[in-house]
C-alpha cells in the first residue's frame, strides 16, 4: 500500500477528537453499567458497596475505566509504530485470557484431557484436512484449466461442478454424501465423506481463485510461447503456472486456513476430530468451556502455524520476481 | 550452418519462403484485410508500414497464424496455414517474433529465456542450449545481462534478449511487429542497430515499423498498408522518391516532416 510522504497530526493528540473520544467511552462504559462486576469491588474503598452505590457509584466506575482506556490509548500514540503494534496485540490478549479465566476454568480438568484432544482429535483434523487441501488443489488445477478451455464438455462439468458445490452450504453437502451415497449402494465412513465434500466445495472455490490467477497472466505470454512453437501444456508447466502461483498463494492460503475450522463440520459426522472431542469430553462433567477453550486454543496455534507457512511463500516467490 | 542449409536448397531459395494469396480478414462485421496478395522470398527484407489501423500488425500476426484469416491462402515453406493444421508448432519454430511489449517470460532469466526454446521444444540438450544462448547474446551485444530478470533491463536491452530469443531457435524468417514502438527514443538504435546487423548476416526479415531510415537502408520492398490493403509496393528509392498513390504522399508528409 501507498503510504502518503506527508504526516498529518495523529488523532489522539487533538484536544477535540481527545474530548470527544472520552465523553463517547465514558458513555458507552456508563451504558453498559460495569458496576456489579470485578471493576466495582476494585473500586469499594471509594464507592461503598457496589450494589448500593447508585448513581454515583455507575459514574465513577465508568469514569475511572474511561480514563483507563483512554489513558492507554494516549500512552501507545507515542510509540514507534512496531512497539505499538505489540502492545496492542499483548493487551488484547490478556483480555482475552481474562475473559476465559472469568468462567472459574479447572486446570487439572483441561491437563488430564488434552493429551487425548492432541493424539486424536488434533492428529484427525490434521489428517482430514491435508488430504482434502491436497485433492482440492488437483481438483482446482484440473477445474481452471477445463474452465478456460475451448471444450465444451470440459467447460460444461466444471462449470456446473463450481456453480453446484459453491452453492450449497458445506454442511448440505456432508449431510448428502454420507447420508446420500449408502442409500445408492455405497458404502462410505464418516472420514472419507467428510474429506470427499471437503475437497469438493473447496475444490470448487479454489477452481475459481486458480482460474482468475492464470487468467491475470499477460496474453503477450502466450503468444511469445506461441510464436516459439509451445505446446499448450508445455506453456501452462512452463510459462503460465509459474507466474500465476505467486498471485493465487495468498487467497489460496485464506482457503487452506477456512477449510483447516471447517474440517470441525466433521464432528456432526461422529469423526473423533477436534471439534468432536471439545464437544463431548467436557460433557459428563458439565466441564463445557475448558474443552472449548482449550479446542479454541488448538485451531488458532494451527492457522497461525498455517498464516506463517503462507507469509514464508509468498516471501519466496517475491524474492524470485 | 544457416548457409550450408541454404546452398542445399538452392531450388527453393527461388521459391517464395513466404506467399500470401487473396488474404481476407475479419474482426466481426470491421474487415480488417482486404485482399493481400504478397510474396517474400528467402533473405529478403520487408518492411511494412501504413497509418494506425491500416492492419499492418494484423498481416504480420497472420504469418504465424497468431491471428486467423478467413478467405484466401498462406503458404510459410511450402506448408499452408489453416484452422486444422496439424504441425502449425513446427512452422512456428521456424519463424522468430518480436513483439511490441518485449513478451520476454519475466520468471527466468536472460538466459534461460534464450535456452528455453532450443531445449524444450527443438530438443537439444541444456549444455548445447546455454552455448547457444551465450552466443545469440553476444551477437545481440547483451552477454553481461545472461544471469539477469528481464525486469533488472531497460527496454532496449529487453527487446535484444527478444531478439536473442528468437533468434536461438535459427528461424528461417524474423517478424518484427513494431519493435521500437515502446522504447524510449534514446534505445531506439541500439534495437535497430541490431536489426541491422541481423539484415547484414542474410535473415529474411519483414518488419513492421515506422523507422523510415531504417527502412531507406535495410529494405528490399517497402510495402504500404492503409485501411486493410496494399496501397502500393516499391523498392525504397521509388517509395520515397516517386510514391505513386495519394494516401502514401499524405502518409509520408506526415511522418518525414
Amino acid at each position: 500500500m501507498f503510504v502518503d510522504t506527508v504526516i498529518e497530526d495523529k488523532a489522539l493528540h487533538k484536544p477535540v477528537f481527545l474530548i470527544g473520544l472520552s465523553l463517547t467511552v465514558l458513555a458507552i462504559f456508563f451504558a453498559l453499567n460495569f458496576t456489579n462486576t470485578i471493576f466495582g469491588e476494585f473500586l469499594r474503598p471509594v464507592i461503598g458497596a457496589p450494589t448500593e452505590s447508585g448513581f454515583f457509584g455507575r459514574f465513577a466506575v465508568s469514569l475511572v475505566l474511561t480514563i483507563i482506556f483512554v489513558g492507554n490509548l494516549f500512552a501507545i500514540s507515542f510509540f514507534k509504530l512496531k512497539v505499538q503494534v505489540a502492545i496492542v496485540w499483548v493487551e488484547l490478549f490478556l483480555l482475552f485470557l481474562a475473559f476465559a479465566y472469568s468462567f472459574d476454568l479447572k486446570m487439572s480438568f483441561i491437563q488430564s484431557r488434552i493429551p487425548l484432544m492432541i493424539s486424536r482429535g488434533l492428529f484427525t483434523t490434521i489428517y482430514i484436512s491435508a488430504i482434502s487441501i491436497l485433492i482440492a488443489t488437483v481438483i482446482a488445477i484440473i477445474g481452471a484449466i477445463a474452465k478456460l478451455s475451448n471444450n465444451g464438455f470440459a467447460y460444461a462439468i466444471s462449470s456446473f461442478y463450481t456453480s453446484l458445490f459453491r452453492g450449497l452450504p458445506l454442511l448440505l453437502q456432508l449431510f448428502l454424501i454420507y447420508k446420500g451415497l449408502p442409500q445408492l449402494g455405497f458404502m462410505v465412513d464418516a472420514v472419507p465423506a467428510a474429506i470427499t465434500a471437503l475437497s469438493l466445495c473447496y475444490g470448487a472455490y479454489m477452481t475459481e481463485i486458480f482460474r482468475a490467477g492464470i487468467q491475470s497472466i499477460p496474453k503477450g505470454q502466450w503468444e511469445a510461447s506461441r510464436a516459439l512453437g509451445f505446446k499448450f501444456s508445455l506453456i501452462m508447466r512452463k510459462i503460465i503456472l509459474p507466474q500465476a502461483i505467486p498471485i493465487i498463494v495468498p487467497p489460496t492460503g485464506n482457503q487452506f486456513i477456512a477449510m483447516l475450522k471447517d474440517s470441525s463440520l466433521a464432528s456432526v459426522l461422529g469423526v473423533w476430530e477436534l471439534m468432536y472431542l471439545a464437544r463431548t469430553l467436557g460433557q459428563r462433567d458439565f466441564r463445557h468451556m475448558e474443552m472449548l477453550l482449550t479446542a479454541a486454543m488448538i485451531y488458532w496455534v494451527l492457522t497461525i502455524v498455517l498464516e506463517i507457512i503462507q507469509a514464508r511463500i509468498e516471501e519466496k516467490y517475491k524474492q524470485k520476481s | 550452418m544457416m548457409n550450408t542449409k541454404i546452398n542445399t536448397q538452392n531450388n527453393s531459395e527461388l521459391m517464395p519462403v513466404i506467399s500470401l494469396k487473396g488474404v481476407n480478414k475479419w474482426y466481426g462485421d470491421f474487415k480488417a484485410l482486404s485482399n493481400i496478395n504478397l510474396e517474400i522470398k528467402l533473405k529478403e527484407k520487408i518492411v511494412i508500414c501504413g497509418p494506425s489501423g491500416s492492419g499492418k500488425s494484423t498481416l504480420i500476426r497472420c504469418l504465424n497464424r497468431l491471428e486467423a484469416h478467413q478467405e484466401g491462402t498462406i503458404h510459410v515453406s511450402g506448408i499452408e496455414l489453416h484452422e486444422r493444421m496439424k504441425d502449425i508448432d513446427v512452422v512456428r519454430q521456424d519463424i522468430g517474433m518480436v513483439f511490441q511489449s518485449f513478451n520476454l517470460f519475466p520468471h527466468l532469466t536472460v538466459l534461460e529465456n534464450c535456452m528455453s526454446g532450443p531445449n524444450w521444444v527443438r530438443g537439444i540438450d541444456k549444455n548445447e542450449a546455454k552455448a547457444r544462448a551465450v552466443a545469440m547474446l553476444e551477437q545481440v551485444k547483451i552477454p553481461e545481462q545472461a544471469d539477469k530478470y528481464p525486469e533488472q533491463l531497460s527496454g532496449g536491452q529487453q527487446q535484444r534478449v527478444a531478439i536473442a530469443r528468437s533468434l536461438c531457435m535459427q528461424p528461417k524468417v524474423m517478424l518484427f511487429d513494431e519493435p521500437t514502438s515502446a522504447l524510449d527514443p534514446e534505445m531506439v538504435s541500439e534495437v535497430l542497430d541490431t536489426m541491422i546487423e541481423l539484415a547484414k548476416s542474410g535473415m529474411t526479415m519483414i518488419c513492421v515499423t515506422h523507422e523510415m531510415g531504417f527502412a531507406r537502408q535495410v529494405a528490399d520492398r517497402i510495402v504500404f498498408m492503409a485501411d486493410g490493403e496494399i496501397v502500393e509496393e516499391s523498392s525504397p528509392e521509388e517509395f520515397f522518391n516517386n510514391p505513386q498513390h495519394e494516401r502514401t504522399k499524405v502518409f509520408l508528409d506526415q511522418i518525414l516532416e
